[in-house]
C-alpha cells in the first residue's frame, strides 16, 4: 500500500513536471479563479464591517424627567436589560451629558457662556440602547413609551422620522446581505466551473494514456491517483499564487478603503488573517482540483 | 489455457450491424504459438479486445485459466490483464514516460517491489535489444525500437500468454524477421505467444498453427499451417 501510495505521487509529479505547458496554462486558469474567490472573501469580510458599523450607529436614547430620582432610573435600567432585543445599555446622568457636551462645544463660546449664565444644568440624564438587530427598535420603543413608564420617560428619542431612517437603513443591510450572498454564489460556481474546465481539457489530452494504463492492468486507484496528485499540485501552486498577489493589491487598496469603512484597516486585517486566507484559497483550490480530477478521469476509466 | 466457446460479437456503426466475431470456437493450449490470420477486419483484433476484457462479446464464453473472462467485474480486470502481455499494433507506450520507464510500469502498476523490478529491467530491455536506448522517450524511438518497448512491457511481469496484434505492420521486412526471431524465442522460453497479423510470408516461414479467419468466422485451424488466400 506505501508502495503504491509512493508510486502514485512520484507518477503524479512526473506528470506535472513532464506536461510542464499544459500545468503552466491550467495553474493559470486556476490562479485566476483563485484571485475571483480570494476577492469575494475580502468584500465579505469588508460588507460584514460596514454593515456592523452602520448597525453600531444607531441607538434609541431614552430621556428622563427632571423630577425622575436615580434610583428609578436604575430600576428602569434593569427592566430594560431584561428584554431580550437589547444588546447594551449605557447611562448616563445629567452631569455627564453636561460634560459631553461642554467637551463637543468647547470651541464655540456663545453656548459655553449661556450654560454658565444659566446657573443649572438644562441637561435630562437618559440611556442609551442598542439593539440586536435594527429591526427591534420598534419594540423597544414601544414597551417604553408604554403606561408603565409615563411619569419617569420625558420622551423616548424614536420618532417617525427616526423610525423612516433606520427603517431605511434596516432595507439597505437586508439588501445588501443578500446581494453579497448571491454574488458570492455566483462567483464561487464560476471560479468552480473554470477549475473544472481547465482541470477537463487537461485530462481529455491524457484519455489515451489512461486507458494505456487500465490496459497493462493498473486499478482505477492507480490510474486515478496520479491524476488526484496532479489536481493537488494544481491547487496548491495556484493558491500560494493568487495569495501572494492579493497581499500587495491589498496593500493599496487599504487606504482607499479606510475613505469609505474608517473601522476597517484591511492592511491589518490581511496581515493577522494571513494564514486563514491562505489556508482557505489553499482549501478551495485543492479541493475543487481533486473533485475535477476525479470527475474528468472517471470518464474514461470505462476500459 | 485459452478457449473461446461460440463467441459472437457485433459493433454497430453509422446505424449498421457489423458483425466482427460469428459464433467462434478454439482452444489454444499452454506453450502453443498460434497466429490468427486473416484480412483487415476479419476479427483478429476483437478477439484480443474481448480476451483481455477491452469489450464483451454479445454471446458465447471466453475462458482464460481459471478466469471466465466476460463474467469478470471491471475491478477484477486488472488481476486478470497482468497476467497477459499486450504488443498493441500502434504500441499504445505512455508518451511522457522514457522507454524504461514504460516497461516498469507494467510491473509498478502490479505493486512488484523496486529491487525486483531494478534487476528485471535491464535484462528484459537487453533480451529485446535496446539497453542502448532505454533514456529515451517514445517520440525519439524508431517504429521499431517503439514495437521492441512494447514487447519488452508485455513480458516484463513474466505473463502466461504474450499477445501481439499486427506487431510488423509499422517494421521493414528485416525488422519484421528479426520480430519474429523474438517472439520464438519467447515461445521457446515457455511463454504461449498469440500472434494477430495479416503478414503472408512471416506465416508461411513459421510452420506452426494458424487459425485463419474471414468474416469475422474461423474458416480454418491448422496445425503447422499456411497463410492460403481465398
Amino acid at each position: 500500500m506505501l508502495t503504491n501510495l509512493s508510486r502514485i505521487i512520484k507518477f503524479g509529479l512526473q506528470r506535472f513536471w513532464r506536461n510542464g505547458w499544459l500545468s503552466t496554462v491550467t495553474i493559470a486558469i486556476m490562479f485566476l479563479a483563485l484571485i475571483v474567490f480570494g476577492g469575494i472573501n475580502l468584500f465579505n469580510v469588508l460588507a460584514k464591517t460596514a454593515l456592523f458599523s452602520i448597525q453600531e450607529r444607531i441607538d434609541i436614547s431614552v430621556f428622563f424627567k427632571k423630577t425622575t430620582s436615580e434610583d428609578e432610573i436604575l430600576k428602569i435600567q434593569s427592566v430594560v436589560k431584561t428584554l431580550p432585543e437589547a444588546k447594551s445599555i449605557e447611562y448616563i446622568t445629567a452631569d455627564k451629558a453636561l460634560e459631553i457636551f461642554k467637551e463637543r462645544y468647547k470651541d464655540d463660546e456663545t453656548i459655553a457662556q449661556a450654560i454658565e449664565q444659566s446657573g443649572e444644568n438644562p441637561l435630562l440624564a437618559s440611556i442609551n440602547i442598542k439593539a440586536y438587530d435594527p429591526k427591534q427598535y420598534q419594540v423597544i420603543a414601544s414597551f417604553l413609551e408604554g403606561e408603565e413608564f409615563k411619569n419617569a420617560i420625558e420622551r423616548v428619542s424614536y420618532d417617525e422620522r427616526n423610525a423612516k431612517m433606520i427603517d431605511r437603513l434596516v432595507k439597505i443591510i437586508d439588501t445588501t446581505k443578500l446581494f453579497g450572498l448571491s454574488l458570492t454564489a455566483f462567483l464561487t460556481l464560476v471560479a468552480v466551473l473554470i477549475t473544472f474546465t481547465a482541470i477537463g481539457l487537461a485530462i481529455y489530452s491524457s484519455r489515451d494514456e489512461i486507458a494505456i494504463i487500465k490496459l497493462v492492468g493498473g486499478t482505477n486507484f492507480f490510474t486515478t491517483g496520479p491524476y488526484i496528485i496532479e489536481g493537488i499540485t494544481y491547487g496548491l501552486i495556484a493558491a500560494i499564487l493568487s495569495t501572494i498577489i492579493i497581499w500587495p493589491l491589498v496593500y493599496f487598496a487599504s487606504p482607499y478603503v479606510k475613505n469609505f469603512i474608517p473601522e476597517m484597516n484591511l492592511r491589518q486585517y490581511f496581515a493577522s488573517h494571513f494564514f486563514i486566507i491562505l489556508f482557505q484559497q489553499i482549501l478551495f483550490g485543492i479541493v475543487v482540483g481533486v473533485t475535477s480530477s476525479i470527475i474528468a478521469v472517471r470518464r474514461y476509466l470505462k476500459v | 489455457m485459452i478457449a473461446f466457446q461460440d463467441v459472437t460479437k457485433t459493433y454497430i456503426g453509422n446505424g449498421n450491424r457489423i458483425i466482427a466475431l460469428d459464433d467462434v470456437t478454439f482452444r489454444i493450449n499452454p506453450k502453443e504459438f498460434v497466429s490468427l490470420v486473416g484480412r483487415s477486419g476479419a476479427g483478429k483484433s476483437t478477439i484480443v479486445k474481448l480476451l483481455i476484457g477491452e469489450e464483451k462479446p454479445d454471446k458465447g464464453r471466453i475462458i482464460f485459466g481459471s478466469y471466465d473472462v466476460n463474467k469478470l467485474e471491471p475491478k477484477e480486470l486488472p488481476e486478470l490483464r497482468r497476467h497477459i502481455g499486450v504488443v498493441f499494433q500502434d504500441f499504445k507506450l505512455l508518451p511522457n514516460k522514457t522507454a524504461y520507464e514504460n516497461v516498469t510500469f507494467a510491473l509498478e502498476v502490479a505493486g512488484r517491489p523496486d529491487k525486483e523490478i531494478k534487476e528485471f529491467t535491464p535484462k528484459i530491455l537487453e533480451l529485446v535489444g535496446l539497453k542502448e536506448r532505454m533514456e529515451n522517450f517514445p517520440k525519439e524511438l524508431s517504429g521499431g525500437e517503439l514495437q521492441r518497448v512494447a514487447i519488452a512491457r508485455a513480458l516484463i511481469h513474466n505473463p502466461d500468454v504474450l499477445v501481439a496484434d499486427e506487431p510488423t505492420g509499422n517494421l521493414d521486412p528485416i525488422t519484421s524477421q528479426e520480430l519474429i526471431r523474438l517472439l520464438l524465442t519467447i515461445n521457446e522460453m515457455g511463454t504461449t505467444v498469440i500472434l494477430a497479423t495479416h503478414n503472408k510470408d512471416i506465416i508461411n516461414n513459421l510452420e506452426r498453427r494458424v487459425i485463419l479467419l474471414e468474416n469475422g468466422k474461423v474458416i480454418r485451424d491448422e496445425e503447422k499451417g499456411r497463410y492460403i488466400l481465398i
